[in-house]
């Protein structure tokens, strides 16, 4: 995850409280949905980044995971994600994703 | 494949049209560049200095033998196509084309030794010093390039002594030229304060305009027209050029057409960072068919921050460097000839303020909007051309297939419509899209890539229409988080030349005819009676 997002992810979590925080992600594939979602939970993998180290926990989705889809008003998601779902591989990216949550989050 | 006969689409019959005469195509391989330029690797040296990637990344680099055995090379300067490097299996950086000329249809691939003299050819503020025993024994292979006249030469000096550039460096905050590790050039600063005008920005500079000129001399020769005909050039670039009071006043374009001695042109510079390239196409296209300059060329130049950029994934994964070239490209524009593609303006596409950034109305707005204003369907356009990356570099670095993620965009979205049928999505994307091949140069992936083969292609009869797509991602100069692109179609030429308007005489003439078939009839109607 770049520098400066994971900058922002941390000043959301220390002002917001990080059981307040979820993070919603859009990456185009599951290693770097993974990349992402472990910097967010146990700290950037890469030592790069402000979150190196840091142990956030927090929830953290993509937006074509079913528990998240659900959330969504079906209009305003298929007029915004609908494509990208038939685009992207869903499932790669769900079983990146549902490991790190069942490991990492604290929330 | 169905053709739209021009009539049932052109608003306006009498619209100049312009066409693509020639194409260039180049790359310059500059392996030192990617550790002393590539920001991956300056910002490497400020980090994390002592760490395992600088002490790798050397044993990565390759030579320049084997950047022109790279499949995906030969197909950017034109010996081999994209449908022969889909053939290959990838990944291709393990593999050694059949072809590793170093002159190709469309251009060449350049060495680092040439770059650094034409760099210095490019100079015109005795900024470059260079080593003379470098000069002496590179000059000669300069001067054999075809490209590259006397004019050009000329600017070239002798060079300096070795501990000059070494003191240059050392004590005058120059930026160092390296060649097979060596110390062989300096670039100074312009100014002693002024940081737009410092060392390093001068040697990004000076590399643009360089790989920009070499651009021009291709397309300008490969078009088949004399320099003199070039009225404009337009630079579309992401680099920026200017000083402190004006930090991007500009002008690339103008630069480069100096060097390249086109003598009776001036031109301007274009900026939308990767969307750069369609703009300035739409843009040149538009000045040909309104009669404002009959010839136009579009020209970019190469980056060298972007040298190694993914790097550290492709040492890594044990793989040599492959963004290691510089590219650049230029393509000539003129008037409607009768022969060449056409730009058609009447099917253009925006992404515009109101667009928003949905992955879906991005593609709605570059690409079924302007074919549904033009009564077309997605399967009508022969091929797209959208961002051209070569996978062999983004795959290893996360970024997936970029050509490929645009095409199963493209598909979704017509599967949306109702344009295909989802289980034909794959063959949709086998038939109208393309393997990527261009290096991962910002600009220089984006769309067009593909003109040189378009127009072999239409000019064969092969394709009728392909649509270029460019887009751009705006946020990263911190002025908007709106997304860019913008689309243009080129269609084989129908064969038909403009005509001014009908002429005088010719008006004279139908009446006359008519006021004669007139009176004939009169008489007969007379004779009747």
């Amino acid at each position: 995850m770049d520098l400066e997002n994971q900058k922002r992810v941390k000043e959301f979590a220390e002002k917001y409280g990080p059981e307040n925080v979820v993070v919603l992600l859009g990456a185009s594939e599951g290693e770097a949905s993974g990349l992402a979602a472990e910097t967010v939970t146990n700290g950037d993998p890469t030592y790069a980044g402000p979150l190196t180290g840091v142990q956030l926990g927090l929830k953290v989705y993509h937006v074509c995971e079913p528990e998240i889809k659900k959330e969504f008003d079906p209009e305003v998601y298929d007029k915004n994600v609908g494509m990208m779902e038939m685009v992207l591989d869903v499932d790669d990216i769900s079983n990146e994703m549902k490991p790190i949550r069942d490991q990492y989050c604290k929330f | 494949m169905k053709y739209r006969e021009n009539s049932a689409r052109r608003k306006d019959d009498n619209t100049v049209k312009s066409v693509i005469k020639g194409t260039g195509y180049i790359l310059v391989h500059t392996p030192d560049m990617v550790l002393h330029n590539g920001t991956t690797q300056t910002t490497e040296r400020i980090v994390n200095p002592d760490g395992e990637y600088l002490k790798e990344l050397p044993k990565h680099i390759r030579t320049y033998e084997e950047a022109l055995s790279y499949w995906p090379n030969q197909v950017y300067i034109g010996n081999k196509t994209p449908q022969e490097l889909a053939a290959v299996e990838q990944p291709w950086y393990d593999k050694t084309c059949d072809m590793n000329d170093r002159f190709g249809r469309f251009g060449q691939i350049m060495p680092q030794e040439e770059f650094i003299l034409l760099m210095q050819a490019c100079d015109v503020f005795e900024l470059i010093y260079l080593d003379k025993d470098f000069v002496a024994a590179h000059k000669g292979e300069l001067a054999a390039n075809p490209l590259i006249d006397e004019t050009i030469m000329a600017r070239i000096n002798e060079g300096v002594d070795k501990a000059e550039v070494e003191r240059l460096v050392k004590e005058e905050h120059s930026e160092g030229l390296y060649n097979k590790g060596v110390l062989v050039g300096a670039v100074n600063r312009a100014h002693d304060i002024d940081t737009n005008l410092s060392a390093h920005v001068m040697l990004e500079n000076i590399v643009s305009k360089a790989s920009s000129v070499l651009s021009l001399l291709a397309a300008v020769h490969n078009a088949g027209i004399a320099k003199s005909e070039v009225e404009y050039v337009v630079d579309c670039c992401e680099e920026a050029c200017g000083d402190m009071n004006q930090r991007g006043g500009g002008n690339f374009a103008k630069a480069a057409a100096e060097i390249a001695g086109l003598t009776g042109a001036t031109g301007s510079d274009c900026r939308g960072f990767c969307a750069g390239p369609s703009h300035a196409i739409v843009e040149a296209a538009a000045l040909v068919a309104a009669g404002a300059y009959k010839t136009v060329v579009v020209t970019a130049g190469g980056c060298t921050a972007k040298l190694g950029m993914n790097g550290k994934d492709h040492v890594k994964k044990g793989m040599p460097i492959l963004e290691d070239c510089l590219g650049g490209f230029a393509v000539v524009i003129t008037q409607n000839d009768g022969v060449n593609p056409e730009i058609n303006l009447d099917i253009l596409g925006r992404h515009t303020v109101g667009t928003g950034s949905a992955p879906q109305a991005v593609i709605s707005s570059l690409v079924t909007d302007p074919l549904d204003r033009a009564g077309l369907k997605v399967t009508d356009v022969d091929k797209f051309s959208p961002e051209m990356q070569n996978p062999d570099i983004t795959k290893p670095a996360g970024a997936g297939d970029v050509p490929l993620a645009n095409y199963k965009m493209i598909a979704a979205l017509s599967v949306k419509r109702g344009d295909i049928q989802r289980a034909d999505m794959m063959k949709f994307i086998a038939e109208h899209g393309m393997t990527g091949w261009a290096p991962t140069q910002g600009h220089i992936p984006s769309g067009v890539p593909c003109l040189g083969f378009v127009r072999d292609n239409m000019l064969k009869g092969n394709i009728h229409r392909v649509m270029v797509i460019g887009k751009g991602s705006l946020f990263l100069g911190r002025m908007t988080n709106l997304f860019d692109g913008v689309s243009f179609m080129v269609e084989a030429n129908d064969g038909k030349k403009e005509e001014a308007g009908v002429s005088e005489d010719a008006v004279k003439s139908l009446i006359a005819k008519a006021m004669k078939d007139f009176a004939n009839t009169l008489l007969a109607q007379e004779e009747k009676k």
